[in-house]
């Protein structure tokens, strides 16, 4: 057992630094491989033409108008369908009647791509910024509720048995015991969310929007601008894993208490 | 006569279980005397769990009726404590938290809950893992933070539902002697359960022992071995023909039928 505990520390930083390793070296060939092609006859532009649009993009303002607007939509849509989902979650969780309720047509909206929904929502909701919110918040409220609700039902009956010979009423056993037991549960559904929810914004962009980086694309697709599609691509990679970094990281804190993972 | 800390009249718990129904217990009366400690041993099924959950007010008897201080029960109470085999310490909470849990629930206010926390925390020999989180803690030392919590909100009653059985055998004897300590510092009514006979006797003003199918009384034993028990006791022939007795009439109990297949 100690050996075995010894070697696997041993092991463990020298095997994450081969990975590390392993990850930058896999990043430059990616790049190489990408110079390589743009300077072989592909149509894509070189690293450097996408820096230098990048370059340009960020001094006229454009691309920090473009990440404003996505980032506000994203970030609108996806606080409201992350409450939405733990109010509903938690009601399906504890009531039956709840359950019975809203249990059909989650189950039957969950099979439909928020994206689908995005025609009948431009016609009802007109093209402002509260239909691209409202498919942002069905993606990620469709994606969080579920886990919110596993969260409530999975909680340790032994739990609720010890709150209540403790005295504790349902209104103390639910915020005392069901809402961080289930914490766990409902993390992973808003990183779950938050990624449906980045992906919904970019395409509803797509399809109908003055400024973000969605429309930034579809506009440079019509001017054959490459370099500006390869920022747009490249931009929404990157916030995409800074916000789920920082979820992540939010959650480490939230449920440290877990005895292992 | 004064009337018994608990009384128990004529319990019966019938389980459906398919066409057929389990009898868990039928018909158990029991009287426990205040500050009396009484072990509980039988066989797996014999319904011991199921008569202490009914004192607790966590399960509802099919017949009879459970009395505390003369009171039927309904329903759980802060003067009857549970102690669980799986420690059910809140995961999220501190050592300290946790044992405030009950004293929070009652409205304490926040020095006395303090002052209190303190006292049961050291009365368990915890104080210098107050601020751990239960994830730290080792099998033993949860449950003795169990024990702790449960004391500070002050019961009358104990009862523990084989707390020391997941635990390795010296750490479970340790315990034995320790909790006898607690309870002749803090006299209390105790009603354990286990399946260890040893620790039966050991603990016990009075071993019942159940057997199954259904489940019954099958004998009553008293223990008169004054305390402090210690570990001489443990080895003196007294002792050994206390547990003789108790393993004989656990081993010797009329062959149950097993269920029709």
């Amino acid at each position: 057992m100690t050996t075995e505990a010894t070697e696997t520390t041993k092991v463990r930083p020298r095997k994450s630094r081969t990975l590390l390793m392993l990850n930058i070296g896999s990043v430059v060939a990616g790049l190489a491989i990408w110079w390589v092609l743009s300077l072989t006859g592909m149509q894509f532009p070189t690293p450097g033409e996408v820096v230098a649009a990048a370059w340009r993009m960020l001094l006229d303002g454009t691309l920090v108008t473009d990440v404003g607007a996505s980032l506000g939509r994203v970030l609108a849509g996806f606080a409201l369908g992350s409450v939405a989902a733990v109010l509903i979650g938690f009601l399906m969780g504890w009531y039956t009647v709840a359950r019975g309720l809203f249990e059909p047509w989650i189950q039957f909206f969950r099979t439909i791509p928020p994206l689908a929904m995005l025609p009948l929502v431009l016609v009802l909701m007109g093209i402002g910024e509260s239909p691209k919110i409202f498919v942002i918040f069905l993606a990620a409220f469709l994606a969080c509720v579920i886990s919110t609700y596993q969260g409530v039902v999975n909680v340790d009956r032994t739990l609720v048995n010890a709150a209540r010979v403790l005295g504790a009423g349902d209104g103390t056993i639910f915020a005392r015991v069901v809402v961080p037991a289930s914490t766990p549960f409902i993390l992973v559904g808003m990183r779950v969310g938050l990624g449906s929810a980045w992906g919904t914004l970019v395409a509803a962009e797509l399809l109908a929007a003055q400024a973000g980086l969605g429309h930034r694309m579809q506009n440079a697709q019509l001017y054959y601008d490459l370099p500006t599609i390869f920022v747009g691509i490249i931009a929404i990679g990157i916030l995409g894993l800074i916000m789920d970094r920082l979820l992540m990281l939010a959650g480490n804190k939230l449920t440290a208490w877990q005895e292992s993972r | 006569m004064t009337t018994p800390k608990i009384s128990v009249r004529d319990i019966q718990k019938v389980y459906p279980v398919g066409k057929e129904d389990f009898v868990a217990l039928g018909g158990v009366s029991l009287d426990i005397a205040d500050n009396e400690f009484v072990t509980v041993v039988g066989p797996s099924g014999c319904g011991k769990s199921t008569l202490l959950n009914i004192l607790a007010g966590l399960e509802e008897p099919t017949g009879g009726t459970a009395l505390v201080d003369g009171v039927p029960v309904s329903g759980p109470g802060p003067e009857r404590g549970v102690i669980f085999q799986q420690y059910a310490l809140f995961p999220w909470l501190t050592v300290r938290e946790n044992v405030e849990f009950g004293l929070r629930t009652a409205k304490v206010p926040k020095d006395e809950r303090r002052r209190r926390a303190e006292h049961f925390i050291g009365l368990v020999g915890l104080e210098r893992f107050a601020d751990a989180l239960p994830k730290t803690l080792s099998g033993g030392m949860k449950q003795r933070c169990a024990i702790a919590r449960a004391y500070a909100v002050n019961p009358s009653i104990l009862l523990m539902d084989e707390p020391f059985g997941a635990l390795d055998a010296l750490t479970r004897v340790r315990l034995q002697e320790q909790l006898l300590e607690t309870w002749s510092q803090e006299r209390r009514t105790v009603m354990f359960i286990t399946h260890d006979v040893d620790e039966a006797v050991f603990l016990a003003n009075r071993v019942i022992v159940m057997a199954a199918r259904p489940g019954r009384i099958a004998d009553v034993i008293d223990v008169d071995l004054p305390y402090p028990r210690d570990e001489d006791m443990r080895l003196s022939p007294e002792f050994g023909n206390l547990r003789n007795r108790v393993w004989h009439s656990m081993y010797h109990q009329r062959q149950a039928k097993e269920p029709a297949q």
